[in-house]
Parts: structure tokens; C-alpha cells; sequence
């Protein structure tokens, strides 16, 4: 089955590794995806915080490009799937909404008539391929890692079309279907404050320690997530985080589309796990799930980043 | 007269139009609703830096004390978490109240005081508007230099981390044909709530 | 001095000795077994036993099986107050087969373990209390219940929707009903109201059938402009005394047609109508609203140029085609006896004059909720047209919450009604003006089927609800917007502003307050109030529309604020226990009264003015104080009180208390 894959701008830059995983994963699970031609920025928070008319047209568009195609629409990352999740309901709830939509679409030529779903990869791998198939593909389960799997917000609000909106499990059921432990942790979906993170970054890091904290309480070896705003706010401010709260250490941030592919196979390089700021390899080998690759591992962030970056 | 401890609030402050624009923008219609619990301000992650809580706002919101909300740093503060929407009792869409009078804020030329997010949300307009895509670099460094400059160098370490590894970079990213989007843009209604739209 | 003639000394005294662990409520502070140990070496007592839950089916059958066993006479229970197990325990003394006054309870929970800190003195303390109940129990004799035949007929007192309800639930069950009401027409309140909350349907449209079916009944006596002057019997034998007012018409005869009050000689109204608050006049000769019942006019003899000796040219006489008008009558005092009575005497508003700072009197257009009520009422005096005094249609209302209610300058209760009347009286204003409605409520009080629905509906509708107490109403204007408008200011207390609100009509939410006359209803029926002045019930959950007087029952805010749906259902609650009383057709009567040794009285009648319940009277003939079993109800005043010592009473002899005191001295 085919999908219109929709990226986003973060998978093209600061969450690459997060687009390279769920490729390697979608490859090894026969699942094919094909890049919606000629996409847009879904708009994120800032264009509904601007001009709201532009700003439904802009998510819509994408929605009508798939629909176009006759393809599901599948967006990995949590802000845009969010958005275009949000953007499809009021589409449909609100008349000012498709009216100044629809007049925007017909300039292109386009219109939009709800005919496909928007899929996110961590309910698309659960459901299409199905945990049992995952499962016998594993070739190097995470026996021993202890996960703690972090939500967000946009997955489960203001509408959680496929997990409990109070205790989502999806992430969960993934990461134990390859073997890992898993974490169990109230913050699971509360605010990173992803959205403050570039304007007020004193604010944003308050809400992100407390993930980190909360997790770390629970043991978790290491926090996975599905979006790249999520991954690289708790990856990147960690440094600074633990400057003003030396009570956290430093665990490794990976998208779980990453655990994954290793679960199923793939090389760290191919998953980008190299660039993770807070480096991801040392634990996986500390758990015996990679290979003893000593000589190289403490190089491995800064030379795999070169070669790929 | 002597200067007075707190300010008098006359009917002529409020404007019931405004109130009326909020709640026919897309999500606000249940904003008369509001019974003051408080269960918005108490969740939301973020009400403790702000100066007036969520619960106020939309008190103030619906009352129609349009300069008293639309100067607050409560709505630029939102990180659109939406925890306080999904568990009103009253399903009112608080965040997109807050959405919405950052709009209105916007169409009324207000800066606020905590000018950083304002900021950020223009320039992610501008880039994503013009280019149909977000280049993350040129945004984080333009908006850390005009919002942040004395933290930009202190960024440094991690810009270069970021560089390394391969997750920002200086290129510009573009739709192949903007010009779709553009007419797209320009051909869509606003929606700002007013009786007209 | 004490007779001590009832106690047959002949007989062995056998006392079986019962104590309750109570779970852990006595247990943990009693060593009950210890206790019990204690009591089997007094002198009578042939068993003593200690159990979990005396009052439980295996303890209760432990006394009857021990009775039975032991040839048991007296029994001892030592567990919690009378209050809860005196019947139980009675009850399981009858099942073993002697009388249930020959068991005595010592409450060693309330006043043992429950106020004791220390377990060692809480033993003994329960172990001289044991032996005093061992003491007294000794003196006990066999006492029977006596009955009384309950008359089959009740008097309601009041004829607003309770007293209605209630007449009509009773006489449906084929009871005869006395509705006595003080006003011309029977209705109450609720008559003036226009819609009823939250269902918004109209008030006259669902009471009006009611009032029908009372003037109508077979089985219901209607006696409207009328006044219970005085009561006096006991439960099932009330006789009551009646003033029926001089409506100076012959009732037999007037259909209601109004052709008199048309050919009245004064053209227009002269006084103030009562029915419409005031807000506009009547004639001497009118009738309080179409849908009256009973469907008569009335002379109001104050105003009335003929009754009040003035020159009239008596127009009315000849338009009468049934010559019903008759001016000679007056008034009549009926007798009747009834079996049990209902107050249902209602309640009144509060007087908003009494809060000067919110303008009523002095600006006119400052309203009572009432006045409102029937303003919008499209049958009341403007026919539903809303206009301010002033001749405006008012563009902006003010509806000021909790006047004269939750305020200990003057009602210290919340009236329970006000917040959603205030939000009726709010959706009406603006269904019949357009304007805009401002509510300054401090908590907003919306319990009930569907009331938080209308108050979303309200808001949603656009309504202003401003959450502070309003300071003052007043027309200096800070503004110029605010001339020639009243301006409420208030904290509004969510927004965290001082507010100034103009506008042109002001709404006072008045409180609910007890009747003036109260307290002479209260005493005429012998029933006490709260200290705010509404009835008191017998237990404010377990009997709430009972009274202590036996064979009263209450129903109606006369007990206290409440809305037509409560005030419906309690009344249903005062008939069936009206009924329950009614339908045995007999009383059975506790024997534990207080009664004469006629020697020694010396008819001094000290204990006449003692007592509390009217049982004792004086026997002129030969001049002894005569205590009517009927009546007392054993509270012992008479027999402190009575000089020569001559009154006594059953299960509370001098004898069984002195030995009970004695004997608790002696452990101690």
C-alpha cells in the first residue's frame, strides 16, 4: 500500500534522523511511502496565531494534494500532524473555515472533500503492519533497555484520535513489542514547551525538566518520541537544564521510529542516531543491543555527523 | 485628583463587539459558557509566569475588556498545549481563545511586553508564507538575534553541535512552485471573526 | 413520701445483663468483658453477657433465647443512646415474653466510650453506670401503651401550593380536608409568578388546574379568607376554632361575574393591590386575579364608602343580579375537629427597604424581584409589557442577587430560590425587552433537575454575570454615559476590577423570611422555630416535616426556603405521614407520662403554668390537677415543680432514679 508521505519542514533539518528512521523502518516493514510533490508548511502554531484564514488554507492544501492522489496522508511530525488533525475537524465543524478554505484552495484549483485519513507513523506501524508482524521481525530486541516514551501534547490533544488521551500506551506497546522495558511516568503528555523554546527558553526548560526528572525517577534508560519539536527540545537544552538542575543527568532523546529500526535491524548510522546530542550508542552497547564497537564509540556522534551531515 | 490605587472599570471600557468577534472565530463559540472554575488556570503548565491567568482572560475576554487581554503576556505565553481545552468542563476552546486574541492583538499592532514570541510566530509567518517552507536555521537565528542577542553567543556550542550533525544548515528551503501558495493565500478570506467574513 | 406500691417485692428479681462492643466504638476505650464480668456479681443479675452488635439479629435473639433460658425479668442493655435502640431492644424484651418496660439501656457509647480519653476510667465509669442501670432496673414495673381513636379528618393551614398539594393528596385518599387560607383566594406565591425555573412553562397554566380541583372536591372544605384562631386537643382530637372573615357577599350566590366591581362607585382603583405588589391599585370590591378560587369577590371594609360610614350611592347593589352582596354580614367563628393538622402558612419577602444603599423607595426604578414577576406576567398589570416608572423601556438591567440573604445584618440563610428566580426573571427581561442583563450574584446557587443547564443557557445566551455584592445603587454619575442611569458598583471579583455598571432598571433578588406572624402560628399549634424563625422540624433529616408536637406536620417554606418542586414533594411527605397517622385509626401512646396521686394534691396549679404541652388542667369540682395522658409527653417539669410531691411519672419514679444514683455513687 502506498502513502502520500508528508515531512514537514522539521524532518528536512533539525529532525532528519527522525525522516531517516521511519524510511529505514517503512522500508523493512514494506510499508511505501512517496512524497507529497510540491508541499507546504502546515503552518505550525504560528501561522493560527497570525492570520487564521491563510493559516487553515495553508494546513488544508497539503490535505487536498493527498486527497488529489487518493493517498492517505502521513505525517511524522507530532506538530504538523496535530495541526493538519485540528485543521481537518474544524474544516468540517466550522463554515467560516471552509468557506475562506475552499476560496483559497480554487485559486490552485483544488478543493478538499475529506476523503482520506491522516495517519501518524507510530498508529500507522501498530495498525498496518500490525504489532504481531513487527514482532517477528525483530532481530535484535531491546532486552534490557528501560524506555520511557514521551507524548507531548499533539497526538493526544485537543483531539487523541487513536490512545487514551490521559495515559497513552501506543508508543508503549510499540517499544515493548521489540523487547524494551518500559517506563511508566505521569508527564508522559504534558507540555515540553516546544513552542517557547526559541522565544523564552527560560520558560520552556522549567516544563522540560520536569519530563526529564519525572522519567529519570522511573529509571527510564532513555526517552523516546514522535516529534521532532519534542525530540529536540529535550535533546538539545539539556546542558542548560542540567546547569540550573543538577538533580537530572543527561539520557539520550531518540525518535522511537530509531529503536525501532535498530530492533529490526538497521545499522545506528542508517536510523541517524549519530545525531542525537546527547549521545544514544553508549547505552545501547551498555545493554548489550549493539556490538561492541569500543575503539569507535566515543567518536561516533562528532564523525558520523561529518560524513553525513 | 489624587492618584488612584486601582483603576475603575466603566462600561464604556468594554467592548461587546470584540467579545462577539471572539466567539465566532473557529473554536471560541463556547466562550460564554465559561463558569470561572479555574481548572485552566490550575492545569496549565505555563499560568505561573503569566500575568494574568487563563481564567481571567476569558473572563475579561467575554466581558469584552478588549485592552485589558489583548496586552497581557498570557496569550504569547500559550505554548498551545491545549491541556486546559481538553479538560474545561465547559468545552470551551481556551487555546484557540488564545489563538484568537493573538490575532486580534496582532491586527490591532500591539507588541507586547515579552516581545519574544510575537516574534518568532511573525517571522515563522513570513518564512513559511513566502518560502512555503520553513528554513529552521535562518528562523532560529533571526529570531535569536532580534529577540535574544545576549543568549546567541552562549548558543554557540550547540550551533556547532548542530552543524555537525547535520541538523542545521544555511540553506533556504522553498516549495518548488510558491507561487501556488501564494494564490492560494491571497485568494482565502480572512477569518477574524468580523460580522462580514 | 414515694408509693411504693407498684413493686411487687414478692417476686425474685432476675436481671440478665446485656453489653454491646459496638464494633470498636465502645470496645476500644470499654473492657466491655471486664464490664460484664463486674455485672454478674450485683445482687439480681442471674446473666451477664457481652456481644459484637447487641443490636444485631443474633443479639437481640441472645436477650430473647437468655429470657427464656433464665427466667429473666429485668433486662439491662449497655450500649448506645435510647435514642437509636430503646425500641430494639424493648421490642426483643417483648419477643422473650415479658414486658418491654421492664428493660433499661445505659448509654455508656455517647457518654462513655466516645468521650473518654482514658481506657482504664472509661471501664469503671461504664461499670458504675452499670451498676446503676442493675440499681434502677430492679424498680421497673409492667407498663402498657395506651390508644386513642384518631379522628379522620385534617386541617391545612395555608393554601399556596403546599397547602394545596397536600389538601389534594389527602383528600384523594378519601380523607376530609379543611383548607383554611388567609387571603381571598388560594394560590400563594406561586399565583403571582409568571413562568416557573427552568422549564420556563407558566405558573398559572400548571397551578390554576389545582386550585380548581380544591374548590371542586368532594372532600375538601375551602375556607379562604379565613383564620385558625386557636387549637387545642391532642394528636388524632384537634379541635379547632376558625374565624371566617366578612366578605360581605353571600357566597352561595356570587359567580365571580365582577359586575359589582365594575359598578363600584369609585371609577378607578383606590388602594394598593395587593396581589399585583402595588404596582397598581384596586377597588374596595374586587377579586384578587381572574382564575381566583374560590371564584368570589370580597369588601375590603376599610376603603369601601358604605362599610367605612361614607356617602356612597351604592351602584353595586342593583348590578348584582343575584343580590349576593350583603353588608350586614360579619364574621363567623366555625368549629371543627380533626385528627391531624398541616402548616403550610408559607413565607414572606424581604423588605429591601431594609438595605437603603440599594436605592428601593428612593429611585423608582428600582424594582423587588416580586414586582417583576408580575410585570412580566402577560395577565398582570402592564400585561407583560416591561417599562421602567419613569415611562422607559429599559435598555440595561440589573438583577442584585442575595438581598436580604446570606447577610448578618439582617438573613443570615441563603433562600435557595433567588439564584435561579434571578435567572428566570433575567431570560424574561431580556425575552421581553432586548436588553441587557448584568447579574451580580456572589455564589451562584443552581442545585437542581436541569437548573445548571438553564444557567449555561443564560450564559451562553449572553447574559453578564458579575460575581461580587453589589455596594451601592446610585445616580451620581462619574461618566457622561452614566446620566440619567442608576449605576451599580461592585467588585467584580474574577476580573479583579471595580466595576460601574449604569443602568436603567434594578432588580432586587429578595430573600425568603419567615411569615410576621410566625411565632403566633408557632404557638397556637404548640411547635417551635429555628432561631431564624422558620418552623422547626422534628429531625432535619429523619423527620423533616414532622413536628415535635405529635399529629403536626409542616410543609412549605413556612419551614424554610425552598422551591416549588421541594415545596411539592415535602407536602406529598406531610399528607402521607398525615395519612399514616390517620389510616390505623388509633394512636398507640408511650407510657412513660406523668400522673397525679390525688391525696396529696393540693390544686395549687403551680404545675399547670409549668407545663410546656397544656396536658394538665384543673378538676375545680375536686380541686386536683387532672394531666391528660393525651397530652403529656413525659418531659418531667410537672413533677419537679409540684410542691407537695404528689405527681410522678412512669419509668422515672423518685424511687428508680434515687436507687439509680445511689448505686453509681456506690461504685464510685
Amino acid at each position: 500500500m502506498k502513502y502520500a508521505y508528508y515531512p514537514g519542514c522539521s524532518l528536512k533539518s533539525s529532525g532528519r534522523a527522525y525522516e531517516e528512521s521511519f524510511l529505514a523502518v517503512c522500508k523493512i516493514l514494506g510499508l511505501e511511502m512517496e512524497e507529497l510533490d510540491n508541499w507546504n508548511c502546515c503552518g505550525a502554531t504560528s501561522f493560527m496565531s497570525i492570520e487564521q484564514g491563510p493559516a487553515y488554507t495553508c494546513s488544508v492544501r497539503n490535505l487536498a494534494l493527498a486527497e488529489k492522489k487518493n493517498m492517505d496522508l502521513v505525517a511524522p511530525c507530532g506538530g504538523c500532524y496535530g495541526v493538519l488533525l485540528k485543521a481537518d475537524h474544524y474544516y468540517a465543524d466550522y463554515p467560516a473555515v471552509r468557506n475562506s478554505v475552499d476560496k483559497g484552495l480554487a485559486a490552485e484549483g483544488l478543493q478538499y472533500r475529506r476523503q482520506i485519513q491522516i495517519r501518524h507513523p507510530m498508529e500507522l506501524l501498530t495498525h498496518d503492519p500490525g504489532l504481531k508482524a513487527i514482532r517477528s521481525l525483530v532481530k535484535r530486541p531491546l532486552k534490557g533497555l528501560r524506555v520511557a516514551s514521551y507524548y507531548g501534547c499533539r497526538f493526544l490533544r485537543p483531539v487523541a484520535p487513536f490512545d487514551d488521551m490521559r495515559h497513552p500506551q501506543t508508543m508503549d506497546s510499540l517499544m515493548k513489542t521489540v523487547g524494551a522495558r518500559i517506563a511508566d511516568y505521569a508527564s508522559r503528555g504534558r507540555c515540553c514547551g516546544g513552542a517557547l523554546a526559541g522565544s523564552i527558553p527560560k520558560m520552556a526548560q522549567e516544563l522540560t525538566y520536569r519530563l526529564i526528572k519525572d522519567a529519570q525517577k522511573a529509571e527510564a534508560d532513555v526517552i523516546v518520541t514522535g516529534c521532532p519539536l519534542c525530540q529536540f527540545n529535550l535533546d538539545a537544552f539539556q546542558d542548560e537544564i542540567i546547569a540550573s538542575h543538577p538533580d537530572v543527568k543527561p539520557i539520550p532523546v531518540f525518535f522511537f521510529t530509531q529503536l525501532l529500526g535498530l530492533a529490526l535491524g538497521a545499522e545506528p548510522e542508517e536510523l541517524g542516531i549519530q545525531r542525537l546530542i546527547v549521545p544514544g550508542i553508549k547505552i545501547l552497547q551498555e545493554k548489550g543491543i549493539l556490538g561492541d564497537k569500543k575503539a569507535d564509540e566515543k567518536k561516533v556522534p562528532v564523525a558520523a555527523g561529518a560524513q553525513n551531515g | 485628583m489624587a492618584t488612584l490605587e486601582r483603576e475603575i472599570r466603566f462600561e464604556s471600557d468594554r467592548d461587546p463587539e470584540f467579545a462577539a468577534q471572539i466567539r465566532r472565530m473557529p473554536g471560541c463559540e463556547n466562550l460564554n459558557r465559561c463558569i470561572q472554575c479555574a481548572t485552566c488556570s490550575g492545569i496549565c503548565p505555563l499560568s505561573t509566569y503569566m500575568d494574568m491567568t487563563p481564567r481571567r482572560v476569558i473572563q475579561l475576554a467575554r466581558d469584552g475588556f478588549k485592552a485589558d487581554v489583548l496586552n497581557c503576556n498570557t496569550i504569547w505565553l500559550c505554548a498551545s498545549c491545549y491541556q486546559c481545552q481538553v479538560e474545561c468542563p465547559k468545552e470551551i476552546g481556551i487555546t484557540d481563545v488564545m489563538y484568537a486574541l493573538k490575532c486580534k492583538a496582532i491586527e490591532a499592532g500591539i507588541k507586547p511586553k515579552q516581545a519574544a514570541p510575537q516574534t518568532l510566530y511573525r517571522e515563522f509567518y513570513n518564512l513559511g508564507t513566502k518560502n512555503g517552507r520553513i528554513s529552521e536555521g535562518a528562523l532560529m537565528v533571526n529570531t535569536v538575534i532580534k529577540t535574544q542577542p545576549a543568549r546567541f553567543w552562549s548558543l554557540k556550542m550547540l550551533g556547532l553541535r548542530l552543524l555537525r550533525t547535520g541538523r542545521f544548515g544555511w540553506k533556504i528551503e522553498r516549495m518548488p512552485q510558491q507561487s501556488v501558495l501564494k494564490a492560494a493565500i491571497q485568494a482565502t478570506p480572512p477569518i477574524n471573526g468580523k460580522e462580514s467574513s | 413520701m414515694v408509693s411504693d406500691n407498684s413493686h411487687n417485692p414478692a417476686e425474685e428479681v432476675r436481671i440478665g445483663f446485656f453489653i454491646c462492643h459496638c464494633g470498636v466504638n465502645i470496645a476500644s476505650k470499654i473492657d466491655v468483658a471486664e464490664v460484664a464480668k463486674f455485672a454478674e456479681t450485683l445482687p439480681g443479675v442471674v446473666v451477664s453477657r457481652d456481644y459484637k452488635y447487641m443490636c444485631s439479629d443474633a443479639g437481640q435473639d441472645l436477650i430473647v433465647e437468655d429470657i427464656k433460658n433464665f427466667r429473666l425479668n429485668r433486662i439491662v442493655v449497655a450500649a448506645c443512646s435510647p435514642f437509636l435502640h430503646e425500641k430494639t431492644f424493648r421490642t426483643a424484651t417483648q419477643r422473650g415474653g415479658i414486658n418491654p418496660f421492664l428493660c433499661h439501656m445505659v448509654n455508656i457509647r455517647e457518654h462513655g466510650s466516645w468521650v473518654a480519653e482514658d481506657r482504664v476510667t472509661a471501664t469503671e465509669k461504664a461499670k458504675a453506670m452499670a451498676q446503676g442501670g442493675v440499681g434502677r432496673v430492679r424498680r421497673h414495673v409492667a407498663l402498657e401503651k395506651r390508644r386513642e381513636p384518631v379522628l379522620q379528618s385534617v386541617l391545612v393551614v395555608g393554601g399556596g401550593i403546599a397547602g394545596i398539594q397536600a389538601a389534594l393528596t389527602l383528600a384523594n385518599a378519601g380523607k376530609h380536608v379543611y383548607l383554611v387560607e388567609r387571603e381571598p383566594t388560594i394560590g400563594g406565591h406561586m399565583a403571582q409568578f409568571d413562568k416557573t425555573f427552568p422549564t420556563l412553562d407558566c405558573a398559572a397554566c400548571i397551578l390554576t388546574p389545582k386550585m380548581s380541583e380544591v374548590g371542586s372536591h368532594p372532600n375538601i372544605t375551602l375556607w379562604a379568607y379565613s383564620e385558625v384562631i386557636h387549637s387545642e386537643g391532642y394528636v388524632g382530637n384537634y379541635k379547632v376554632k376558625v374565624r371566617r372573615k366578612a366578605r360581605y357577599i353571600n357566597e352561595d350566590e356570587c359567580t365571580g361575574c365582577m359586575e359589582c366591581v365594575e359598578h363600584c362607585s369609585f371609577k378607578t382603583g383606590v388602594v394598593d393591590d395587593e396581589f399585583n405588589v402595588g404596582l397598581v391599585k384596586r377597588k374596595p370590591v374586587y377579586m384578587s386575579f381572574p382564575q381566583a378560587v374560590p371564584k368570589i369577590v370580597v369588601i375590603d371594609p376599610l376603603t369601601c364608602a358604605k362599610l367605612s360610614g361614607g356617602k356612597c350611592e351604592e351602584s353595586c347593589i342593583p348590578a348584582c343580579d343575584r343580590q349576593a352582596l350583603d353588608f350586614t354580614q360579619t364574621e363567623r367563628v366555625e368549629e371543627i375537629e380533626v385528627g391531624a393538622i398541616i402548616v403550610a402558612t408559607g413565607f414572606k419577602t424581604f423588605d429591601a427597604k431594609r438595605k437603603p444603599y440599594y436605592g428601593y423607595g428612593d429611585f423608582p426604578n428600582v424594582y423587588t424581584s416580586l414586582e417583576i414577576e408580575r410585570m412580566v406576567t402577560s395577565s398582570g398589570p402592564t400585561e407583560g409589557e416591561v417599562v421602567c416608572r419613569d415611562g422607559r423601556v429599559p435598555k440595561s438591567v440589573g438583577i442584585v442577587h442575595c438581598v436580604g440573604s446570606r447577610d448578618h445584618q439582617t438573613n443570615r440563610w441563603c433562600s435557595r430560590v433567588c439564584c435561579m428566580a434571578s435567572l428566570k426573571l433575567a431570560y424574561l427581561l431580556k425575552e421581553h425587552t432586548g436588553a441587557e442583563i448584568y447579574n451580580f450574584y456572589i455564589d451562584m446557587r443552581t442545585p437542581g433537575k436541569g437548573y445548571e443547564e438553564f444557567y449555561e443557557r443564560l450564559l451562553e445566551e449572553g447574559n453578564h454575570f458579575i460575581r461580587g455584592r453589589v455596594a451601592e445603587v446610585t445616580d451620581f454619575a462619574m461618566r457622561p454615559e452614566e446620566e440619567n442611569h442608576l449605576i451599580i458598583q461592585v467588585e467584580d471579583t474574577l476580573s479583579g476590577y471595580v466595576r460601574r455598571v449604569p443602568v436603567d432598571m434594578v432588580v432586587l433578588a429578595v430573600g425568603i423570611e419567615p411569615q410576621a406572624d410566625a411565632s403566633v402560628v408557632r404557638r397556637l399549634f404548640n411547635i417551635s422555630c429555628s432561631d431564624e424563625g422558620f418552623f422547626l422540624e422534628r429531625h432535619p433529616k429523619l423527620a423533616p416535616v414532622s413536628t415535635a408536637t405529635e399529629g403536626v406536620y409542616l410543609a412549605g417554606c413556612c419551614q424554610g426556603p425552598r422551591d416549588i418542586p421541594d415545596t411539592v414533594a415535602q407536602a406529598g411527605a406531610a399528607a402521607a405521614e398525615a395519612l399514616a397517622l390517620l389510616d390505623p385509626g388509633f394512636v398507640e401512646m408511650e407510657p412513660m407520662t406523668a400522673y397525679v396521686e390525688n391525696e396529696l394534691c393540693s390544686g395549687c396549679k403551680t404545675c399547670q403554668t409549668m407545663c410546656p404541652y397544656g396536658a394538665i388542667s384543673n378538676d375545680a369540682e375536686r380541686k386536683i390537677a387532672v394531666i391528660n395522658p393525651m397530652l403529656c409527653k413525659g418531659c418531667g417539669t410537672c413533677v419537679a415543680s409540684c410542691p407537695s410531691g404528689a405527681i410522678h411519672q412512669n419509668l422515672f419514679d423518685d424511687q428508680e432514679l434515687f436507687d439509680e444514683i445511689q448505686e453509681v455513687l456506690a461504685h464510685a
